[in-house]
């Protein structure tokens, strides 16, 4: 299959090795994977704090960008949950203002082909084995969004039980949200840090080496607490673990190495 | 903490500044933490119990949004049925007005009394509507005396505190705190903590106001229009005493409390207390219609309050705040409100629902940090009995703050409005995305710190990203984005493929 890679404007930015483990399990697997030069943001960041007027703009460009690919993966579910839920409204607005004309059948038709990347997995490939291979032990954080908007339930976990050699930690309070938010984190930063001190106290309690989760935003605030107390423990999103196999343990791009 | 004066969104501080205090009183977040993990725990056992829940949070659902579209004909129909039973309707626009007709009503009682009983005295039922309102500061100044009845509201009252609970006003108390404001109060130097001590040394303190107190104020949990008859559901008993011993009843009642007809009752009576208190029924559920000459009040008026509630009415995507029942499975669920309680928020109505409710019942000219208390987790909105979507209202008003925040010159002293629509402009198109993040990469370096991996990390960040980097390090930007290593790749591949073929 052709599949469209929406890498999301902050991991372009900030981790692009996300981005990398993406191509390389879809190639590992077998698909051809493109990536539209054109693309920045998904407009979440506007939407959320409430710039929706800014965040419109930016939706005829996705669509643009993608209109053609057969599938699309997303490596960030906060991301995905933002198309499923505002685009078709975001769409109907422009279409009101005028120039738009079918842009809400367009974005009908595109978001049926956007998978988040395990709900790609999982879902549109039916999988679970990928052939990965990692010797950790590994806590599976929830993203709120893939949990409670996306419904990701079972399959990113799926997809962690079938790597070889992983020791999989029960995650104490797992669906509470890690604190992020987006502009919460700042705009709200000290009941975000204290959001965040039971989460990262519950990943250290797991005895994980890894933690992971589908969404390098809460990964983002989980590390930041993790580095910053010198915890020797760190995140990986979770196409980072599915990218590692027996022949291939560091990553070729920017971002460090795998462990 | 413990606020000696009314919680008031026109006073309160911002929600940032107010959390941040409550998150340093340590004990106030264990009894918060523990209250909650509690009641969140009773709630799951009786929700997964039953096999229809899902479709009881529809029907619940449903009920509500068809009453919102129908309000004015449903409170007119209550307000038609209840006088025909013998109450009396009055109809008050804001807390003014309110507290106007209640303390009027309760002169007008305490003359009926006649010489005989000239205490100027009145129960009440726990009610939130009535903190809205401030409602006891109103009948104080008055020169009424308020006996809160139900026991978490007597210990706010006792206490000078105030409720950060909807449900469970005195949820930020442990039994410890409790029992010495009632060894204090109520002069019971020896008063044991068990709650069956605790429990007694209330009921002998009411007791003696229950026999005296011919008047009560109450709110509602529901008006019934079909019947014109007014429900309240409760635990304690205490509620039932002031509706049924005293000979003037008032009950304050915000104009969402109606239901179309008395059998959507089996509806909400099934969802409210399995997602309030987790229990499967209230031990006191009482409902009575007007006045009835053998039992019961003799004089019963019902004051229909709006204090702002048909504006959020009029505005469509925010509406649903208005289906709200009062659970407070919102309040249990939230990750913020499990770290800060209730008093951060400035308001009675705190946690999700106080952060879409109290901004819009201000018509946001207060409160405007409140729909930002939010990560937009979502955990509110899946435990919601009627299924209100919290994280899409706090979206829907965080917009319109921007709006009134970002008005015509409004935006120039505004930085935050200034960054957004720059990142707007960046993103809209790939070359000045690009140049933003080459950008980006040159800005950090001073700011960069490599640890002991040698990894470049970011401890300190300037301005209003400083609350990032007070409790979190940033990994810097790789030198390499995602887009310049696929560019790569796709050129090295290109130009294997190249060489490959090129004839030797």
């Amino acid at each position: 299959m052709r599949i469209a890679l929406f890498i999301t404007c902050y991991n372009d930015t900030l981790f692009p090795e996300t981005g990398i483990a993406v191509v390389r399990v879809l190639e590992r697997l077998g698909h051809e994977v493109e990536f539209p030069a054109g693309q920045t943001c998904c407009g979440q960041m506007h939407y959320n704090t409430g710039y929706q007027d800014e965040a419109l703009p930016l939706l005829p460009r996705f669509v643009q960008q993608f209109r053609s690919a057969e599938a699309v993966v997303v490596p960030s579910s906060s991301c995905v949950a933002m198309m499923r839920e505002h685009y078709p409204a975001m769409a109907r607005r422009l279409e009101q203002a005028g120039g738009h004309d079918g842009l809400s059948g367009d974005v009908e038709s595109l978001l049926g082909r956007i998978y988040e990347f395990s709900e790609l997995l999982t879902r549109r490939l039916g999988l679970s084995d990928v052939g990965a291979y990692f010797p950790h032990r590994v806590a599976y954080h929830p993203s709120c969004h893939g949990l409670r908007s996306l419904g990701l339930g079972d399959g990113p976990l799926s997809l962690l039980r079938s790597v070889r050699g992983i020791e999989l930690a029960d995650l104490r309070d797992a669906e509470e949200c890690c604190g992020f938010g987006g502009t919460f984190a700042i705009k709200n930063a000290a009941v975000s840090s204290a959001m965040l001190s039971e989460k990262s106290r519950a990943v250290l309690d797991t005895g994980a080496e890894i933690c992971t989760a589908t969404d390098n935003s809460c990964l983002m605030q989980i590390n930041g607490a993790l580095h910053r107390e010198r915890t020797g423990v760190r995140t990986m999103h979770l196409a980072e673990i599915l990218a590692c196999t027996q022949a291939y343990k560091n990553a070729e791009g920017p971002g460090g190495g795998f462990p | 903490m413990s606020t000696g004066t009314a919680l008031d969104p026109r006073t309160a501080p911002p929600f940032p500044i107010a959390a941040a205090r409550s998150l340093e009183d340590s004990q106030l977040r264990k009894n918060v933490r523990h209250a909650t993990d509690v009641i969140q725990g009773k709630r799951a056992r009786v929700v997964s119990e039953m096999p229809d829940w899902e479709a009881l949070r529809i029907s619940g659902e449903a009920i509500r949004r068809h009453t919102m579209k129908h309000l004015d004909e449903y409170l007119r129909q209550f307000e038609e049925n209840c006088a025909r039973a013998g109450g009396v309707v009055h109809w008050a626009r804001d807390g003014a007005e309110a507290r106007a007709l209640v303390i009027r009503l309760v002169e007008e009682a305490v003359e009926n009394e006649g010489p005989h009983n000239s205490l100027r005295e009145v129960l009440k039922i726990k009610s939130m509507t009535t903190e809205e309102i401030q409602l006891n500061q109103a009948l104080e100044s008055a020169g009424i005396r308020p006996y809160e009845t139900d026991l978490a509201e007597l210990i706010i009252q006792l206490g000078h505190d105030q409720p950060s609970h909807i449900v469970v006003p005195a949820l930020h108390k442990n039994r410890q705190q409790i029992r010495e404001l009632f060894r204090k109060e109520m002069d019971l130097p020896e008063l044991g903590e068990s709650p069956e001590e605790l429990a007694e040394a209330a009921r002998r303190f009411l007791r003696t106001r229950f026999l005296r107190v011919p008047i009560a104020i109450s709110g509602a949990n529901f008006l019934i229009a079909e019947t014109g008859g007014v429900c309240i559901v409760e635990s304690e008993g205490n509620g039932r005493m002031c509706l049924t011993l005293p000979r003037t009843l008032i009950t304050l009642a915000g104009i969402d409390k109606v239901l179309p007809r008395f059998r959507d009752l089996e509806v909400l009576l099934q969802t409210l207390p399995r997602s309030a208190t987790g229990e499967r029924m209230n031990p006191y559920n009482s409902m009575w219609t007007g006045v009835q000459r053998a039992d019961g009040p003799k004089q019963f008026h019902v004051v229909l309050l709006d204090n702002g509630r048909t504006d959020v009415l009029a505005d469509i995507e925010a509406r649903q705040t208005l289906h709200c029942i009062r659970c407070g499975a919102c309040q249990n669920v939230c990750p913020v409100y499990r770290e800060t309680g209730g008093h951060a928020y400035g308001s009675v109505y705190a946690g999700p629902i106080g952060a879409i409710l109290t901004p819009q019942l201000q018509r946001l000219q207060h409160a405007r940090s409140l729909p930002y208390a939010s990560s937009l987790c979502g955990a509110c909105y899946e435990v919601c009995p009627v299924k209100i979507n919290i994280p899409e209202v706090l979206i829907h008003l965080r917009n319109k703050v921007v709006r009134r925040d970002t008005a015509g010159l409004r935006v120039l002293g505004n930085p935050e409005a200034l960054a957004m629509k720059a990142a707007s402009t960046i993103f809209r198109s790939e070359r000045r995305f690009r140049a933003a993040q080459r950008l980006g990469r040159l800005a950090q370096r001073p700011l960069e710190r490599k640890d002991a991996k040698g990894e470049p990390w970011v401890s300190s960040l300037p301005g209003f990203f400083g609350g990032w980097t007070a409790t979190r390090d940033l990994r810097a930007m790789p030198k390499q984005t995602f887009r310049e290593w696929w560019e790569n790749r796709s050129r090295n591949n290109r130009d294997a493929k190249y060489s490959a073929e090129a004839p030797r």
